[in-house]
């Protein structure tokens, strides 16, 4: 049986995030992957690097990682695509333009860039947004990337490092023991899910799936020069009931539009929905009416980790199992992109007991389910 | 609209089906994105035509006409789901259109269309697919006086020739890649297929002069000055040599076009929609006829059509299944005929593009774990073609199936999507329909 220090199974942009950093350790690195290597969430999502403010723990993991991201920027091969190209939240009148200026002050406080945008430099940066619009945040250091790419990046690194992938799906995970689809059998002190969506291994994961619908057009260089984001997503993205869209696009490096977003529980079914498209595209066209001529290539849809706080399991599975050896980075809702870089420093920070940059209580698993032991670790 | 019986392609099969369906009473809409019905090979049908020649093609014409099937033509599906819609997009004068139809039963007639094989030069301008350039001649392009090379293999590399040649080009050699011991069984099937004989016949006649060369393939198209075609290298395996020529038509037999069964959940049997001998699909209410089915040929598509539109129609096609199975064996015999020989698979140099979209050459596409991870890492297929033309080629060089067919099935304008909600039960066309 082979035998490693780590044994991470799921090789989506997280996984291969912490396959990186567990190898970086010269640590024993084992990589189980059932599908195609970033190919189930980290294909879907948009790749927009960026800070946002639902919660105070949700800034601080967003502004950590994104720093990552940036620090690591000129390194990345060009297949990653990584751009600074800043998001622009867009307010539509005066009651959200109020809301701007509240948001402002939280990011300027968090040591973020941030500035105000009047009507008239909104209208200079992004022309195609229509007139009568009230203003927006400019986030400069926001970056876009494209995920499936950084992904392999990070497991490629891995890989040169000595990790080694096994392409086949583990059955079974638990005491240290790991049971793949080809009857191969593992063994490893430490054991990560980075399953993203599926639970599987560990049915406790307090994990639910959260569809999302985009678009993809063909290629209209210098039509948009940010990603922008209407100010009222963070309240989309809060909602944890009905199905809602926002609008949310941004610009790719080949000149195409990657055009989102919408939100649904409860639906299973990989099908794009005329409904949720139809709805999508009248939001973007209240911002963006030139947008309606514009050719689109591709509609599809993904699921994000949705868990019951909105904030990722970043740790040991200490809560939801009794098996010491296990551990845990999955539950990224719409933010796996962003925060892999960070989830996987702070979960080897966890397994060596090291201190983290930013406080990694937050995002234990553990205060799910008993909040009280938290307070004791 | 709603139709009890939507059809779509009026290609051969389409048409038969179309017709079958009205005769025995159903209200049946037919969508095809010509100008005109027809499919590949009736293209240009119309009744009135006056240079209409072939009697098959008339006397289906005008029985459709008669038969009170609705044929709507300049219609591109580009979306369908299993409930029973189906979405168009036209291009008018007045800007697009799009359409909703609402179907009790389907039939997908979408036809073939070639394969392409990459191979160094075949990029070239002056490099044609075979059935590409007839199609741009039937639509007025003058090939008169051209020297054309005929390369690839599948008896459409014949058609292809006589009618350039009708047209005044000179066919300097037709080149099939397929080896005579292959074809001979193919060849003598013929006999049991006489108006397939009639066909070859005209052929002959056309092009004897022309060397028809079995066991040889171009390897190479090669530019003169102005970077157009100016010569192919040909092998026969042993030998190599270097024929001359302003254009290369070239096609390697056909692939066929099962996105809509696929966005709909048809079940597939390799690479075409699985039918029972009533044509009907994995769905109950879905039928599937030519080839989509089965690469086989004119008088397939027209026997299975039949079938689907009277199964359809809820009427015996008990009488048409020793036909449509004698049809179905010459289906696979061409299909052993015409078969790819591996040495097309070593065509493609490192830095011969195979995704033409993204410009994705051959040596991206290697070490990668199958068609998703080559395409999510390399971008291949992820174009506007969206892997039509590059699926078929890869499944060859690398042995993989193309997977996730998305909507929509071609570019559309974004407006396409917003349309009105598909729940509701009126007609819900833009505009209406012309005249
Ligand atoms: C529509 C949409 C838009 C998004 N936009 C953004 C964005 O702009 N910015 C951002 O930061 N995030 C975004 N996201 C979120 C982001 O895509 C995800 O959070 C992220 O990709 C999650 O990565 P992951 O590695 O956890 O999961 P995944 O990519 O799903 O990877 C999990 C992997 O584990 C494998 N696996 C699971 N179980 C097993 C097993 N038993 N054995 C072997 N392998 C297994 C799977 O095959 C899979 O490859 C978006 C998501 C969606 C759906
Ligand atoms: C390029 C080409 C050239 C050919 N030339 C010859 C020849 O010269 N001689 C010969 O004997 N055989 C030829 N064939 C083969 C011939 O097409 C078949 O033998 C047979 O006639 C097929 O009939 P069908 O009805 O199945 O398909 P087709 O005749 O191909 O009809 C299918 C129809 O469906 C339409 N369609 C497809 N998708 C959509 C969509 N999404 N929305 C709307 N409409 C759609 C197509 O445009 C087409 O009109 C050719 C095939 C091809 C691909």
């Amino acid at each position: 049986m082979k035998c490693f220090d780590v044994l991470i199974i799921g090789a989506g942009i997280v996984g291969s995030a912490v396959a990186r950093e567990c190898a970086l350790l010269g640590w024993r690195v084992g990589v189980i992957e059932g599908g195609t290597p970033a190919g189930a969430a980290t294909a879907a999502g948009m790749g927009h690097v960026v800070v946002m403010d639902d919660s105070a723990a949700q800034l601080a993991l967003t502004a950590f990682s994104r720093s990552l991201w940036r620090a690591e920027s000129t390194k990345f091969p060009k297949s990653v695509e990584y751009e600074g190209r800043g998001t622009i939240w867009v307010a539509a009148d005066e009651e959200e333009m109020a809301e701007v200026g509240t948001r402002q002050k939280v990011y300027e406080e968090a040591g973020i860039a941030a500035s105000l945008l009047t009507a008239a430099e909104l209208a200079k940066q992004e022309p195609n947004l229509r007139h009568g619009l009230a203003g927006g945040l400019l986030v400069p250091d926001d970056g876009v990337v494209y995920p499936p790419a950084a992904a392999a990046f990070y497991l490629a690194e891995a890989k040169r490092l000595g990790a080694e992938v096994f392409y086949a799906r583990a059955l079974s995970a638990s005491h240290k023991q790991v049971r793949l689809s080809d009857g191969t059998e593992l063994t490893a002190d430490r054991i990560v899910l980075a399953v993203g969506t599926e639970c599987d291994l560990l049915p406790a994961l307090p994990i639910q799936k959260r569809k999302g619908h985009l678009i993809i057009t063909d290629r209209y260089p210098n039509f948009l020069h940010h990603q922008l984001v209407e100010l009222g997503y963070l309240k989309s993205a809060h909602k944890v009931t009905d199905d809602s869209v926002a609008f949310n696009i941004q610009p790719r490096q080949t000149g195409q539009l990657l055009l989102g977003s919408s939100r649904q529980y409860g639906n299973e079914q990989p099908e794009a929905e005329a409904e949720m498209l139809r709805r999508m595209i009248d939001r973007a066209k209240q911002y963006m009416p030139a947008l309606e001529k514009l050719s689109v290539l591709r509609v599809w849809t993904g699921f994000r980790a949705a868990t019951a706080d909105k904030l990722p399991l970043i740790g040991p599975a200490a809560g939801l199992s009794e098996d010491s050896s296990l551990w845990l980075a999955a539950g990224f809702e719409g933010l796996g992109i962003t925060n892999a870089p960070g989830a996987a420093r702070l979960l080897v920070d966890g397994m060596l007991g090291r201190e983290s940059a930013i406080d990694a209580t937050s995002y234990l698993p553990i205060r799910l389910t008993e909040p009280a032991r938290l307070a004791h670790a | 609209m709603r139709a009890e019986v939507l059809v779509i392609g009026a290609g051969p099969a389409g048409i038969a089906a179309a017709t079958a369906a009205a005769e025995n009473g159903c209200k049946v809409i037919v969508l095809d994105d010509n100008v005109t019905a027809g499919g590949q090979i009736w293209r240009g049908a119309t009744v009135d035509s006056a240079n209409t020649q072939d009697v098959a093609k008339q006397r289906a014409m005008e029985r459709l006409q008669r038969s009170g099937a609705q044929v709507l033509n300049g219609r591109s599906v580009f979306s369908a789901d299993a409930s029973g819609t189906v979405q168009t997009l036209q291009e008018t004068a007045s800007g697009n259109v799009v359409e909703q139809f609402h179907f009790e039963k389907l039939v997908l007639a979408t036809g073939a269309r070639e394969r392409f094989l990459p191979f160094p030069g075949w990029t070239l301008p002056g490099v044609f697919g075979a059935g590409g350039l007839q199609a741009l001649v039937k639509g007025g392009y003058s090939v008169a006086g051209k020297k054309i090379v005929v390369a690839g293999t599948g008896p459409l590399l014949l058609a292809v020739a006589t009618h350039l040649a009708e047209d005044g080009a000179v066919i300097s050699s037709v080149l099939e890649q397929a080896t005579l011991a292959q074809l001979a069984p193919f060849a003598a099937s013929l006999w049991t297929h006489p108006a397939k004989l009639v066909q070859g016949a005209r052929f002959r006649v056309k092009l004897w002069k022309t060397p028809y060369r079995a066991g040889c393939w171009v390897i190479e198209a090669i530019a003169g000055s102005g970077q157009t075609l100016a010569s192919v290298r040909v092998t026969d395996g042993t030998r190599t040599w270097t024929e001359p020529c302003d254009l290369l038509a070239c096609g390697y037999h056909l692939v066929p076009n099962t996105e809509i069964a696929a966005f709909l959940g048809c079940a597939f049997r390799e690479s075409f929609v699985q039918v029972d001998s009533a044509q009907r699909t994995s769905l109950p209410n879905v039928f599937c006829a030519g080839e989509p089915a089965g690469i086989a040929g004119l008088e397939a598509a027209l026997v299975q059509g039949e079938i689907a539109g009277l199964a359809c129609a809820g009427r015996s096609h008990a009488s048409l299944q020793r036909r449509s199975a004698a049809e179905r064996a010459f289906g696979d015999r061409m299909e052993k005929a015409f078969a790819l020989r591996a040495e097309l698979r070593s065509l493609p140099r490192p830095d011969t593009i195979v995704c033409r979209c993204e410009d994705v050459p051959f040596a991206r596409l290697q070490g990668h774990q199958g068609w998703t991870d080559a395409k999510l890492q390399t971008r291949c297929g992820m174009g506007p073609c969206q892997g039509r033309i590059c699926g078929p080629a890869i499944e060859q060089l690398l042995g993989w199936r193309p997977v996730s067919i998305r909507q929509p099935l071609f570019p559309v304008p974004l407006q396409a999507f917003c349309f009105p909600d598909a729940s509701e039960n009126n007609t819900t066309e833009l505009i209406k329909e012309k005249a």
